[in-house]
């Protein structure tokens, strides 16, 4: 089975050199692309199914082309990779950015050719010290080469890269409050349109992308898209890296076909449900994903089959819920979550969210009410995706709304026994 | 234009607008908070979702915000579809979690417009059950109250005044649903215009301080639409009353002049309206003390002295309205008639008459300067001299800027989209002042020099930009400065001049208009705005060809034997010593004002004036606008306008019927027929609305039967008000009363100041009934008018001396609403400002004492420095007591006091 | 006289928070973006590295060397959960609540830590040892419970292990 994006990655906690990873082939997708026209590479990207690896699932290849590069548009543009890994229960970009940081940079630099942007941005969350490290030695590795800087590789193209560490917020994640964050303000989303391809960062054409899309790029430019294409299980393109945390015998993280099921995932991969313990259900795509079933394990997880299934795949990292964990605290937790994060601009995020985290708090304590459950499943509605600023709310809703069709009966437990029948 | 269709109903439209405007501005009813017809839209609050359908077929639609949906052809939306209801229902729960419900003591009950649209949307019941998140509140100053738990987190405060008026020390902070808004540490708001977050804030979180120390309900209140009188820019108000006192001052919409917004000096300086030192009755000197007499014994006393002495000269004031000008002069005659204001600044005000009079230029109005793409300010220092023109000239200087943003295809009312593209960028601004201003930070460049040196850079500039105009620039650094402001205003759209009198400073006058003239003649849609000092400096100027030094010179043992002098304190506008000789010389001293002052104290006969607040008449601003305003309440004691005083004195003992306001207009354009046009600035006494008057108070004033009970229990009767078509009382005509004529905004669901809207034609723009007031001075198409060719003397200073220029604080440089409490804290203490180079050399340093004098007396003031002043002089501020009746310019030594 | 009060003057200046360092520091970030107030969130991780927390006085002045007013840095500085804005101990504990970290246990970590330092979230051991905070979801959930005590990252953790590991911050 091939796995490009970690074949080579160590494993030792550290991570290849610019010398390694030129030895594994390295730089030689960025070379070959700088003799394509910029046009042709986003045609490439596009063919390959590429989609963006962050949670929306958008083809990146659309996404290039909605970039003017024509002479007299906009200057200067730019090229951002999202390494705001935040999402509760993702922790997939952590691991190609502290095992192969070139991997990235080079796609960086393809993807800035594709949209002739001359300036690029790693926004790393803080959190990910190592991978900060392993950036910034390899951003300057990669300047000494002549990878960037001017005429990389004599080819006249010009691109400069510089690394901004976040100082925290799980918004910043949202691309458009990602460009706020790097303006120096508070991260704050935009509304669309105009789209950050006309108007982003600083008011110029930006693109941004998450780290596991980039870190693909270099292999398609290598192989083409119908090798791309062909990687996948199911026909999207590529391979993922598929993650699981919760009671299971083996949490990890692993690159696989994009498409195996959730079944193959859960038992061959993670080893199945830990000992003494049941499978209940799964956030299949991190925290902002509806909850999947027993049902649902031959679901493949790709974007179109996991989206007809009711929920999202999202970062593709599962949470497993066991049948000892008390589904109304964990979605309590993930409400908790969001509502300590909402950014505070729009009234159904800032004042829906420490709502339901109440709510569900209440139950968990015993003090719920029936009509606490009519409250919930009004919010489900009043946060629905488009109703709010932006899509951190509609994501809070994902897990509290799969939970109240799929769960029902716990919540009412809470309700009847005033008690968490988990917690006591 | 487009077609739409609102729940199914066609409408042709704007094609250019949002769906909320365009909602409002067909007179539906959409809940909205976070968007502001001055601030546009940016989407955050979510109140005014409606169901936007792909087709005419889709019956499901998807919930989108008005206020940031473009205005399509064939565009289908639903406003009543049960979902989008039960959206903006539920979205007014989520607001009222945290709300802490506490309208019965909450200053914005009756005119808030969370309490409206709660209503419309209604959402009547709490589910809510826990605890709600509070704040500490922040001591922000006297003028603005903060109760943060009522926030809505609206952001419209910040929006307001940081990306409209230029604020920086407001902010929001924190984030997620701990949200605050307030300063970065507590302290007086140091934005000019931090009292329009009373009306921008939707609920009670920033509320007047001014208004909660007389607190009254809306809908006690009784109005007028009134003109302030803190300035020569004439932003309309509405005044309120009750119990004989002014509550508060709020904005008056004309969206020809201030729109929607008001300055701090114009909303909290009429507190000395009701100030213990106004004049209540008319007295008379006897024995050396002032002792009361009824009012029909005044007007027999001055009749009589009126009737048997030589002559008796008026001094008018550019206080008071056209119509107490007029019959003053009417009453002593012309040739004895002198115009209020020393020579120096009357003279430059004739210029300016000129200049607007003859019309090569068009001068724009307040509303229109925000249109302007190109801005050079000349001698002024806009936010302290003319308040809300700096308002308008920060949006104006956006207008380049945006051209970004409009290439991009954003919407104008897309505010963060627009501000996000534009990255903060000013277009081209160029201030030359005496000093640091505040509108710098917003300046392409600025030049601190002498009033000479801005003269020759205004030259300059024009010489560059009509070659004919022999004009050399003075020195290297003005040609190089010259040359980058005329190719700025050469390559705008429409170049926008600003000058005034405020340096008393003719060539600086003169300058500007060549300035605009060269750019007309060079094909540029010019703008050319001249700042007065006063609100009817133009009207008090127009009626007299004789200033004070002129009266002063009057006096002596063969000349007159009385003076009346109609609301004005000459001890504020000449010299000490030579005002008190003067004052000696008359035999009869009758003076005519509303406060206590030095000249009230000098006098012989006083009479009790009444303010803006208690006369109707109609000044001119320095557009040539002439507005009318309107007294609020009768007062109860003598207090009367100037100029029903004055039809008294003037009538006949024989004619026993009154004279009423629309009288006094018909011999005033009879007499005057440039003035001819004040006469259709409001409709006459005798306009009916369907039969009714227009009340002044809303319909549910309260208290009419009770309020005297104490003193009577009968109800009075209701005073009438011959000189209006108003009331004072609630009876009357409920509707939308002609603009000149509203005292008060109020719709069926809208008790709040966005019932503005209502009395719109199109939201944002002009009010049904046009915009009030009428100009005198229009563009002429075939000006004749000529440049200003004389080259001033130049200009020479003794080693030593220092060159004394006025320096002017919104709060203190106005004579009167430096007499009200609030206002009176942000004065300043009296200060000298010194040159930094000469003061180093000199070895004074900030804060040392330094002794000059003032007035013929010794001084000692404490030295500012760091101002910006340039070499050679010094700066003291205008209009503060210590610096009363100092003409500027004037040069002086100076010592550190104690050296000797 | 002119010599003494310019003596006495210097004497009464207040100490300024940010040394020459910082502001060659900070200004070396401006090069990096087209006006100065972007280099806003680089300035208050400036001084935050170099003074462990950003006091009002810190706030003042970057407001005047990046040109910006205090409102505005603040206005920044607080929507930020990792600048703090209160005085931090030498070491700050993080603990993340997120979902993964929950299901496997958290909690027993969070009272093990509560009840070792004597501390709640949001304060700090005596002689300025410990802070102990939240932290949201930290991206090693196939390590579940993990905490980061300054830069570093601690995982797969029990309440056994968490004395060792305090033992080695000083």
């Amino acid at each position: 089975m091939e796995k490009p994006l970690t074949q080579h990655i160590k494993n030792d906690g550290t991570w290849l050199t610019l010398k390694e990873y030129e030895k594994t082939g390295g730089y030689s997708a960025l070379k070959k692309a700088l003799k394509m026209k910029p046009a042709e590479i986003t045609q490439t990207v596009k063919d390959s199914g590429l989609k963006g690896r962050g949670g929306a699932g958008f083809s990146t290849g659309m996404k290039w082309s909605t970039v003017d590069i024509c002479d007299n548009s906009a200057t200067p543009r730019y090229i951002i990779a999202n390494a705001d890994e935040m999402e509760p229960g993702s922790f997939k970009d952590r691991f190609l950015l502290e095992g192969n940081p070139h991997q990235l940079i080079e796609g960086i630099i393809i993807g800035a050719y594709a949209i002739q942007a001359n300036f690029s941005y790693v926004f790393l969350r803080w959190a990910y010290h190592l991978a900060g490290k392993a950036l910034t030695q390899s951003i300057q590795e990669a300047y000494d080469a002549g990878y960037l800087g001017k005429n990389i590789a004599g080819s006249g193209f010009n691109l400069e890269m510089s690394l901004h560490i976040s100082v925290g917020r799980y918004m910043c994640g949202e691309e458009t409050a990602l460009l706020n964050a790097l303006e120096g303000k508070r991260a704050n989303p935009r509304a669309k349109p105009p789209y950050p391809s006309n108007s982003g960062l600083f008011g110029k054409p930006t693109i941004v992308n998450n780290v596991e899309s980039l870190s693909n790029v270099p292999h398609i430019i290598n192989n083409g898209a119908d090798w791309f294409l062909k990687l996948s299980k199911t026909g999207e393109g590529g391979t993922k890296l598929y993650g699981a945390s919760g009671k299971v015998k083996k949490p990890g993280l692993w690159e696989l076909p994009l498409g195996i099921s959730l079944r193959e995932l859960l038992e061959d991969h993670a080893g199945g449900m830990a000992d003494g313990y049941k499978f209940k259900g799964v956030l299949p795509g991190g925290g902002s994903t509806d909850f999947l079933l027993e049902e649902h394990l031959d679901v493949a997880m790709d974007y179109a089959s996991v989206a007809k299934a009711g929920s999202r795949l999202g970062t593709g990292t599962i949470i497993v819920l066991d049948d000892k964990t008390c589904p109304v605290g964990m979605v309590h937790n993930l409400e908790r979550f969001f509502a300590q994060e909402s950014c505070g601009w729009c009234t159904p995020c800032r004042e829906g969210l420490p709502w339901t985290a109440k709510i569900l708090a209440a139950l968990e304590n015993g003090s719920g009410k029936t009509e606490d459950l009519n409250i919930l499943e009004f919010h489900t509605h009043y946060m629905a995706p488009g109703n709010t600023f932006c899509a951190l709310a509609p994501g809070a809703m994902e897990p509290l709304q799969s939970a109240l069709k799929y769960f029902k009966a716990d919540f009412e437990l809470h309700i009847h026994e005033h008690k968490c029948p988990w917690n006591s | 234009m487009a077609k739409i269709f609102i729940d199914d109903k066609p409408y042709e439209v704007d094609g250019s607008k949002n769906m909320l405007e365009t909602s409002l501005s067909l007179g539906l009813n959409l809940p909205y908070f976070c968007w502001h017809p001055a601030m546009h839209s940016v989407g955050a609050c979510r109140q005014c979702a409606i169901i936007k359908y792909k087709d005419a077929d889709d019956k499901k639609g998807k919930l989108v915000m008005a206020c940031m949906e473009p205005v399509a052809d064939n565009l289908h939306i639903s406003i009543e579809a049960p979902e989008a209801h039960a959206f903006r229902t539920g979205n007014i729960e989520a607001l009222m979690t945290n709300h802490p419900h506490d309208c019965p003591v909450c200053d914005e009950g009756g005119e808030c417009h969370l309490q409206d649209m709660t209503v419309m949307t209604g959402h009547n019941q709490r589910r809510y059950c826990y605890n709600k998140r509070t704040h500490n509140n922040q001591y922000l100053g006297p003028f603005v109250n903060h109760e943060m738990n009522r926030c809505i987190q609206c952001y419209r405060c910040v929006r307001f005044y940081k990306d409209y008026a230029g604020g920086k020390d407001l902010d929001v902070f924190a984030s997620h649903n701990d949200v605050y808004f307030g300063r970065q540490e507590e302290g007086v708001l140091e934005s000019e215009f931090s009292g329009n977050l009373v009306e921008v804030c939707p609920t009670g979180v920033f509320t007047d301080k001014t208004l909660k120390k007389h607190y009254t309900r809306k809908w006690d209140l009784t109005n007028a639409p009134s003109v302030c009188h803190q300035c020569s820019l004439g932003c309309n108000i509405i005044t309120s009353e009750r119990y004989g006192t002014i509550r508060r001052v709020l904005s008056r919409y004309n969206g020809d002049v201030n729109g929607y917004f008001l300055c701090d000096r114009g909303r909290f300086g009429y507190e000395y309206v009701n100030s213990k030192n106004r004049i209540i009755t008319p007295a008379k000197l006897l024995n050396g003390s002032f002792a009361a007499i009824t009012s029909s014994d005044a007007v027999q006393e001055i009749k009589a002295i009126i009737n048997t002495e030589n002559t008796i000269i008026g001094i008018g004031s550019p206080k008071a309205s056209l119509e107490s000008n007029f019959l003053l002069r009417q009453l002593v005659g012309a040739k004895n008639f002198y115009a209020g204001v020393p020579a120096n600044e009357g003279k430059l005000i004739k210029q300016v008459i000129g200049i607007l009079n003859n019309g090569k230029v068009k001068t724009p109005s307040l509303n229109e300067a925000k249109a302007y793409d190109a801005v050079f300010i000349l001698g002024e220092d806009v936010t302290n001299t003319a308040p809300m023109l700096a308002l308008a000239l920060r949006q104006a200087a956006k207008n380049e800027p945006n051209e970004v943003a409009q290439a991009l295809k954003i919407p104008d009312w897309n505010d963060a989209a627009t501000r996000e593209a534009v990255q903060g960028r000013t277009g081209p601004f160029f201030v030359a002042t005496a000093h640091d201003s505040k509108l710098d930070d917003i300046a392409t460049q600025t030049y601190h020099a002498r009033p000479d040196q801005i003269a020759f850079l205004g030259n300059a500039v024009a010489g560059n930009i009509n070659k004919q105009l022999a004009f050399v620039a003075a020195d290297t650094e003005i040609e190089k400065l010259s040359l980058s402001i005329s190719a700025a205003l050469l390559a705008a759209k429409k170049p926008l001049i600003i000058a005034g009198t405020s340096l008393y400073n003719e060539a600086i006058v003169h300058a500007a208009a060549n300035i605009a003239y060269a750019l007309k003649d060079q094909g540029k849609d010019a703008g050319l705005i001249y700042i007065l000092p006063e609100a009817n400096s133009i009207g008090s100027v127009m009626l007299a060809d004789q200033y004070l030094e002129d009266a002063y010179q009057q006096a002596g043992p063969d000349e007159a034997k009385s003076i009346f002098i109609l609301e004005n304190d000459l001890y504020q506008r000449m010299d000490k010593k030579n005002t008190y000789d003067f004052l000696q010389y008359f035999k009869n001293v009758i003076t005519l004002d509303y406060l206590e002052n030095d000249t009230t104290r000098n006098s012989t006969v006083i009479l009790p004036a009444g303010t803006f607040a208690e006369a109707d008449g109609t000044v001119i601003n320095n557009e040539g606008r002439a507005q009318r305003f309107y007294q609020v309440h009768v007062p109860e004691n003598d207090v009367r306008s100037s100029w029903k005083w004055l039809t008294e004195l003037t009538a006949d003992n024989n004619n026993s019927t009154a004279i009423h306001l629309d009288e006094v207009i018909d011999s005033l354009v009879t007499a005057i027929p440039a003035l001819r046009a004040i006469q259709s600035v409001a409709p006459s006494a005798g306009f009916r609305e369907d039969t009714q008057k227009i009340p002044r108070s809303p319909q549910r004033y309260s208290g009419r039967t009770a309020m005297h009970a104490a003193e009577n229990v009968s109800e009075p009767r209701p005073p009438a008000d011959p000189d209006s078509a108003l009331s004072y009382t609630m009876e009357g005509y409920v509707g939308i009363p002609p603009p000149a004529l509203t005292p008060f905004y109020w719709s069926p669901g809208w008790n709040s100041v966005q019932a503005i809207n209502k009395y719109q034609i199109e939201v944002g723009g002009e009010l049904h009934g046009g915009n009030p007031g009428k100009r005198l001075f229009e563009p002429a198409e075939n000006s004749k008018a000529d440049y200003f060719k004389t080259i001033p003397a130049a200009f020479s200073q003794k080693e030593g001396e220092w060159l004394v220029l006025p320096l002017y604080h919104i709060f203190g440089s106005d004579e009167l609403s430096a007499q009200s409490p609030a206002v009176a804290e942000r004065v300043p203490q009296p200060y000298i400002a010194l040159n930094n180079p000469d003061a180093l050399k000199a070895g004074i340093e900030e804060g040392a004492i330094v002794e000059l004098v003032l007035n013929g007396q010794k001084k000692w003031l404490p030295v500012k420095l760091n101002i910006g002043l340039p070499k050679g002089a010094a700066g003291l501020p205008k209009g503060l007591q210590e610096t009363a009746g100092i003409l500027f310019p004037f040069f002086t030594t100076l010592k550190i006091a104690g050296n000797d | 006289m002119y010599y003494q009060m310019w003596t006495a003057k210097i004497l009464f200046m207040t100490e300024k928070i940010l040394t020459s360092g910082d502001i060659t520091e900070i200004e070396k970030v401006f090069q990096h973006f087209p006006v100065r107030s972007a280099a806003c969130i680089e300035g208050l991780k400036i001084i935050q590295k170099n003074h462990r927390w950003v006091s009002d006085d810190a706030v003042k002045e970057l407001a005047e060397l990046l040109e910006m007013s205090p409102a505005a840095i603040d206005s920044v500085a607080t929507y930020y959960n990792l600048i703090f804005r209160r005085p931090v101990g030498r070491h700050v504990i993080l603990v993340c609540d997120s979902v993964s970290c929950w299901i496997m246990g958290y909690e027993k970590i969070l009272a093990h830590l509560k009840e070792r330092l004597k501390i709640g979230y949001g304060e700090t051991t005596a002689e300025d040892r410990f802070t102990l905070l939240s932290v949201c979801c930290l991206g090693t959930c196939d390590h579940a419970p993990a905490i980061m005590i300054n830069e570093d990252l601690h995982r797969d953790l029990t309440t056994d292990k968490l004395d060792a590991i305090l033992e080695t911050y000083k």
